[in-house]
């Protein structure tokens, strides 16, 4: 997935720096993005995701290091490159007063492009229905979604969306999850921010995790989760097993016990596993195994807080 | 559709939607117009009142002159008794040739109008009747005076009051909003001018100030208020337009100056109040002390207001453009580049 190669590389960051006054926002940070990835960054707030983003897109100069946007210098401003750059900011930046379908042919206009693709967008976001509705009286999902409607118009090759999904219920987190699969599958770089880590496991190809400016871990999810190299943990009900009987199977290395449940942890699931089924036990069971929060447990030392 | 087309029209359609703003630019401007235009209507034209008893060529002569309203009574007793308790400022009892004028001396000015009038028309009448011309010819000639009804003040006042306030308002909130709200940011990464977004907001804001003149001089026009315009007030339009972009020029100051709309509303009203009340939008400024007056001379709806009063209503020149197109136009210049000097994109 990933090149280094110049010609692949649709954003190429070089040890970028930024600091505000003792503040090192960002510090040190690289990475490449290849044509048609879906890449996250991920942190707590104040990790210095928005500034690395907002580096990208040429609206801050870094202190130090370099950005190759498409092949050039985002900064200063190059009105030539902004048509093949779509961008969703954090607050909901619409015109007042405006219908969604309104936000959506100004926001076209801007670029020169017709209308002709405003019915296309509001249907790729799901707001056909809501084309009349002016922007304020929509709901904060949909105005998310109206606003990487807006960034789209003008069919960018590379799209930036800062936390998209902040602030959202978690029904218009999922719904938000299937417009940014859509708009993946048609093959645009996509580079998203968001403090949660689930959700960038299941969405990106690859994530970078910051904390403090810097760069901790950065891979596909799956990898980093497997170089954690965490056990995983079978949680039974209590009683269907004693812990004696759970220490004795196979594969079991640690049995620990609660007023609710009997929690096995493994480094070989498989035979554990069918050594449960046999024994019938398997109702009630849960598997759990290590995820990205375990993975920035392991990097930082602190418990993930989004 | 251009990036400029549709700016404009995305920001007028935030307009006409937003009724406070509506409120403000048309209503309320336009509910002073009416209330001050029938308050003073008939200011500086209460005709002096003057009893009469009996009747000939004197009381027929004075209800010529157009300047009493004579009041007639049947008994003598009646008339004299209004003029004793100060109703009447006098009443002329007429008897045969005899021309008796009954006159209360509390108001001493009213009853030196009434006393020269009556003596007057008294005379005037005895030299007719004598057969002889007269040896003093007297012709009375009304000058043009500086002095204008109420209406003709009003309206040009109101209507640059009410422009300043719209520009001031409209250019700052505009953007104070747009910064907060990221729509700048979000400006500044579509490949699209600073000029063009600045110069359709401005079209939006000359547009309104159309349709606030239009309106304006429109209702002042009909026959309850009167306002009668000058042959010259096509030459209002330049200063007009200087006017528009001064105080649009003042609202981008004050937009960028200000962070949060809340204190953009308090800079705008700091700005405009003190003008409004010091540069003849509600009462004359030659009615103001001279040390007023002096004060005043540095607000640009001052100049706007005298300059738009010389055309539209006095009736002057070309000449009457320059010190008002002069000013204003310097105020464009010095305001714009300051705020420039001041704007910036981001909160931060």
């Amino acid at each position: 997935m990933t090149s280094t190669g110049a010609g692949a590389a649709a954003i190429v960051v070089d040890d970028i720096r930024k600091s505000y006054g003792d503040l090192k926002a960002v510090d040190g940070v690289s990475f490449t993005v290849g044509h048609g990835e879906f890449f996250g960054i991920l942190g707590p707030n104040g990790a210095g995701k928005t500034t690395a983003l907002e580096i990208m897109e040429g609206l801050r100069e870094p202190d130090s290091g370099s950005v190759r946007l498409l092949g050039e210098s985002p900064f200063p401003r190059k009105p030539a490159l902004l048509p093949r750059i779509g961008v969703q900011l954090q607050a909901s930046a619409f015109f007042d007063r405006l219908t969604a379908r309104e936000q959506l042919e100004t926001f076209s206009a801007l670029y020169g492009v017709g209308a002709g693709r405003v019915d296309e967008m509001l249907e790729l976001v799901g707001l056909t229905e809501k084309a009349g509705t002016r922007e304020d009286k929509l709901s904060g999902g949909q105005r998310q979604r109206l606003s990487i409607a807006c960034a789209l118009a003008h069919d960018p090759d590379v799209v930036f969306l800062d936390e998209p999904t902040a602030a959202l219920d978690p029904q218009a987190r999922r719904n938000l999850w299937d417009v940014l699969r859509v708009i993946r599958e048609r093959g645009k770089t996509i580079v998203y921010t968001t403090h949660y880590l689930d959700e960038a496991e299941i969405l990106c190809d690859r994530v970078a995790i910051m904390d403090q400016g810097r760069v901790l871990a950065m891979d596909t999810p799956t990898a980093l989760v497997r170089g954690l190299d965490a056990p995983t943990r079978i949680t039974l009900e209590r009683g269907t097993l004693t812990a004696a009987d759970a220490a004795g199977l196979p594969g079991a290395d640690e049995v620990g016990e609660d007023e609710q449940s009997l929690v096995l942890t493994t480094r070989t699931p498989a035979p554990l596993l069918a050594a449960l089924a046999e024994r019938g036990t398997l109702d009630g069971l849960q598997v759990r195994t290590a995820t990205l929060e375990d993975v920035f447990l392991q990097l930082t030392g602190r418990e993930y807080r989004a | 559709m251009t990036a400029f087309k549709s700016l404009a029209k995305a920001m007028a359609k935030g307009l006409v939607r937003d009724k406070t703003t509506l409120f403000f630019s048309f209503l309320f401007p336009l509910m002073f117009l009416v209330v001050f235009g029938l308050l003073f209507r008939d200011a500086g034209m209460d005709k002096i009142k003057l009893g009469a008893y009996g009747d000939g060529e004197v009381v027929v002569a004075l209800e010529r002159t157009g300047a009493v309203e004579v009041q007639r009574f049947d008994k003598l007793d009646d008339g004299v008794a209004k003029v004793r308790a100060g109703d009447l400022p006098g009443l002329v009892e007429v008897n045969g040739d005899r021309v008796v004028l009954h006159f209360a001396a509390s108001n001493q000015a009213q009853a030196g109008t009434v006393q020269g009038l009556v003596s007057g028309v008294t005379q005037s009448l005895n030299v007719r009747a004598s057969g002889r011309p007269p040896k003093f010819d007297f012709t009375a000639q009304q000058v043009e005076d500086s002095s204008l009804k109420p209406i003709q003040y009003l309206t040009p006042g109101i209507l640059s009051w009410s422009i300043a306030v719209g520009a001031v308002f409209s250019a700052g909130m505009t953007l104070v909003t747009w910064r907060r709200k990221q729509v700048l940011r979000r400006l500044r990464l579509a490949p699209v001018s600073p000029v063009t977004v600045l110069s359709s907001r401005v079209l939006v804001t000359v547009t309104v100030a159309v349709s606030q003149a239009l309106l304006f001089t429109g209702v002042a026009s009909l026959p309850v208020f009167g306002l009668r315009l000058s042959g010259t007030w096509y030459l209002a339009i330049p200063i007009f337009l200087l006017g528009v972009l001064a105080f649009f020029s003042i609202g981008m100051l004050v937009g960028a100056f200000c962070k949060t709309e809340e204190a953009a509303t308090a800079a705008a009203n700091i700005v405009t109040l003190p003008m409004a009340f010091l540069s003849g939008t509600f009462f004359p400024i030659d009615m103001a002390p001279s040390w007023l007056r002096a004060v005043s001379k540095v607000f640009p709806l001052r100049h706007m207001n005298d300059g738009l009063t010389d055309v539209m209503v006095r009736g002057k020149g070309v000449e009457a453009l320059l010190v008002p197109c002069g000013v204003l136009l310097g105020f464009i210049l010095v305001v714009s580049f300051i705020a420039t000097r001041v704007f910036s994109w981001e909160d931060s």
